[in-house]
């Protein structure tokens, strides 16, 4: 009797049936990341900000009663690989997609996911990522087009500035910012008078700095990944570039300050997520992140962590594992810390998948990122 | 004016860090035929090194000689030992192949065990500014460019001045006839190898400040120490340094007067010049071998 169950059990366990036993108590949401490569310091912050959520949800019980499953795919910072990567986890039948944050990735992956019709949480910031009509995508940060006319209108009200010069890197993130950008710079009747593209990865900014001298905009806006700020500060720093340097979120990063030195103090501009907001649940976070990794959450770390949490109120809010429906309710929620705590700030998500919430002026002073004025969401 | 001297003293700098790293090729192809596609992780690991003696409490300067140790014995015998003697027997492209795996295995290694982020490094001088005729030139640029000078010079004494050294150009040139001869060809092979892991160790200690110390750095500093290798003549330590010399200041200058968009151009467009018109690149000799 017991050998025939055992036999049973094996012919059950080889045909694979037995499986669906695991399966439900658990929900596959597997995340694709920048692990290795250019991007790692983006991707592995973003999953450390996931992996947190993740306990915290799945040491309450899970969603809906089960356990979160995420493997973590590796994208090595390529947007081919990625694209891999997600055909590869589209055959396990995802209840939703994490990632990538690369835009370029994002571009390639969510044409996959659209016609698997899997939502995908996505870290990248491109404004070309939501204009393309698919309600599959949704974005854990600004766009673009949510941050840059925060910036433009700092730049014509704060800074009062008739002229600018604009240093972006030359990947689907730079270019999509310095195009809204400067659609943002005409619509405003402010002359862009030098546009910079650099290369990601590049380490000497003489030559930038050199044209950004002879320019001689009232400001200049610096769109760039996070060493490159630092090298490209120090290198303004160095020839005496005294325009403000005006950014967004990445310029004004604890990162970027920790690697340019003294070279950042003075620098001003937007900031769509930070640690240094002054929100009490924001705080509380990135302290419990710096506990458990031992480094400072940047912005992507935020990204990660609240991202679960908007992939578990939605959830709840359908009362079911259901794909279609998922995308469907996402589409104009909004979700404040009283209802979800984990959401950190209230957000909502329009019918394009793009988020809205509030955000922050800041400037860098005695090394530190200092937030000077907090903006209300573009839909109030 | 200035600018062009602050572009010209920037791009020096960072041309004669490609000049050391692209001898490092010549010398490794001179001796023992290894094409080392792990050149540029090889400049990415010991400013690690570095930063993990002093995270252990050591000084800068006393970091700075264990990095250039440790780089002696891991990128220099240990390469030798473990990866190059095996794989030599069966030809120039699986050992080509072995070092294209080491540079996969030494750029994530860093990144786990150390950090995927960037880490600051500290400068050999201070930030201080020299003003040239109005130009605005950074003492570390100064700096750079003259401990990579001094290297040069030094290298050059070594092979030419010295009885090693001329056992080591006998070796480069005729293996065979140099054992004959009764020079110790293996130990003068070893020493290139070492040779080249003292190169960027100082390359690793000069870039890093600059670049920050990051995993990735190699990817760049590797294919821009090739490039210029084959621009200046894959065979020739003085071709070497010359094509580094060029990219560097090539970049700065185009980037500056003509495009910054394209700059990453220019060094491939002279590359394929040099190919067509100069294949054994603008010093290189043809069929000669010497280090």
């Amino acid at each position: 009797m017991f050998r025939s169950g055992l036999i049973a059990s094996c012919i059950l366990a080889g045909l694979g049936l037995t499986t669906p036993v695991l399966a439900q108590s658990t929900v596959y949401i597997p995340a694709i990341l920048e692990l290795s490569g250019a991007g790692a310091v983006s991707g592995t912050n973003f999953r450390d900000g996931m992996l947190m959520a993740i306990d915290e949800i799945n040491a309450k019980g899970g969603i809906l009663g089960k356990k979160i499953d995420t493997p973590m795919l590796d994208t090595q910072s390529d947007a081919g690989i990625s694209r891999a990567q997600v055909q590869k986890v589209l055959d396990n039948k995802p209840y939703v997609i994490i990632g990538p944050v690369f835009s370029g990735s994002v571009l390639v992956d969510m044409l996959l996911t659209q016609q698997a019709e899997i939502p995908e949480i996505v870290g990248g910031e491109a404004a070309a990522i939501t204009q393309k009509g698919n309600p599959y995508v949704f974005r854990t940060s600004f766009g673009q087009q949510f941050s840059m006319p925060k910036i433009a209108n700092y730049m014509r009200d704060g800074i009062k500035a008739k002229t600018v010069g604009v240093l972006w890197v030359n990947n689907d993130f730079g270019k999509g910012g310095r195009d809204t950008f400067n659609k943002e710079m005409n619509s405003r009747d402010i002359k862009v008078v030098a546009d910079i593209s650099t290369e990601s990865g590049q380490a000497d900014f003489s030559a930038d700095v050199v044209k950004l001298k002879s320019a001689n905009a009232d400001a200049i806006f610096v769109y760039l990944n996070e060493e490159e700020s630092a090298r490209f500060l120090r290198e303004a720093r160095k020839q005496g570039l005294n325009k403000p340097l005006i950014g967004e979120t990445t310029l004004l990063g604890q990162k970027v300050i920790d690697l340019a030195g003294g070279a950042a103090n003075g620098v001003r501009g937007h900031v769509g997520l930070t640690i240094d907001a002054p929100i009490p649940a924001v705080q509380e976070f990135a302290e419990r992140f710096k506990k458990r990794y031992n480094y400072a959450c940047d912005h992507n770390g935020i990204k990660g962590y609240t991202g679960v949490y908007f992939i578990k109120h939605v959830t709840e809010k359908i009362g079911k594992f259901d794909s279609k429906a998922f995308a469907e309710a996402a589409h104009g929620i909004t979700i404040s810390p009283k209802d979800e705590p984990g959401i950190l700030m209230e957000a909502t998500w329009d019918k394009n998948g793009d988020i809205d919430r509030i955000s922050f002026l800041g400037e860098v002073v005695d090394g530190k990122q200092k937030i000077v004025e907090t903006l209300p969401k573009l839909g109030k | 004016m200035a600018s062009f001297i602050q572009l010209l003293v920037s791009g020096l700098a960072t041309g004669a860090i490609y000049a050391l790293i692209a001898v490092g090729f010549t010398l490794l192809w001179q001796t023992s035929q290894t094409i080392n596609f792990a050149q540029g992780e090889f400049v990415m690991l010991p400013a690690f090194f570095v930063l993990g003696a002093m995270n252990a409490g050591a000084p800068f300067w006393l970091a700075a000689l264990i990095g250039i140790a440790l780089s002696i014995v891991i990128l220099g015998l240990l390469f030798k030992v473990v990866i190059v003697d095996p794989m030599l027997k069966y030809g120039v492209l699986p050992l080509v192949i072995s070092t294209i795996a080491l540079s996969l295995f030494l750029k994530e290694s860093a990144k786990d065990f150390y950090s995927s982020q960037a880490q600051p490094f500290p400068a050999l001088v201070p930030p201080t500014d020299v003003h040239i005729f109005e130009a605005v030139i950074s003492s570390q640029s100064l700096v750079v460019l003259a401990i990579a000078i001094l290297t040069v010079v030094a290298l050059n004494l070594l092979l030419n001045k010295t009885r090693v050294g001329r056992q080591m150009q006998a070796t480069a040139q005729n293996p065979t006839l140099a054992r004959i001869l009764g020079i110790p060809v293996r130990q003068m092979v070893l020493y290139t190898f070492l040779l080249n892991a003292v190169l960027v160790a100082i390359a690793s200690i000069l870039v890093s400040p600059i670049y920050l110390a990051k995993f990735t750095n190699g990817e760049t500093l590797g294919m821009a120490a090739f490039i210029a290798a084959i621009i200046g003549g894959f065979n020739q330590v003085r071709g070497a340094i010359l094509g580094g010399i060029i990219l560097g200041v090539l970049d700065n200058l185009s980037a500056a007067y003509i495009s910054s968009q394209y700059r990453g151009a220019f060094p491939l467009i002279i590359l394929i010049i040099v190919i067509l018109f100069r294949p054994q690149g603008l010093l290189g000799r043809l069929e000669e071998r010497t280090v």
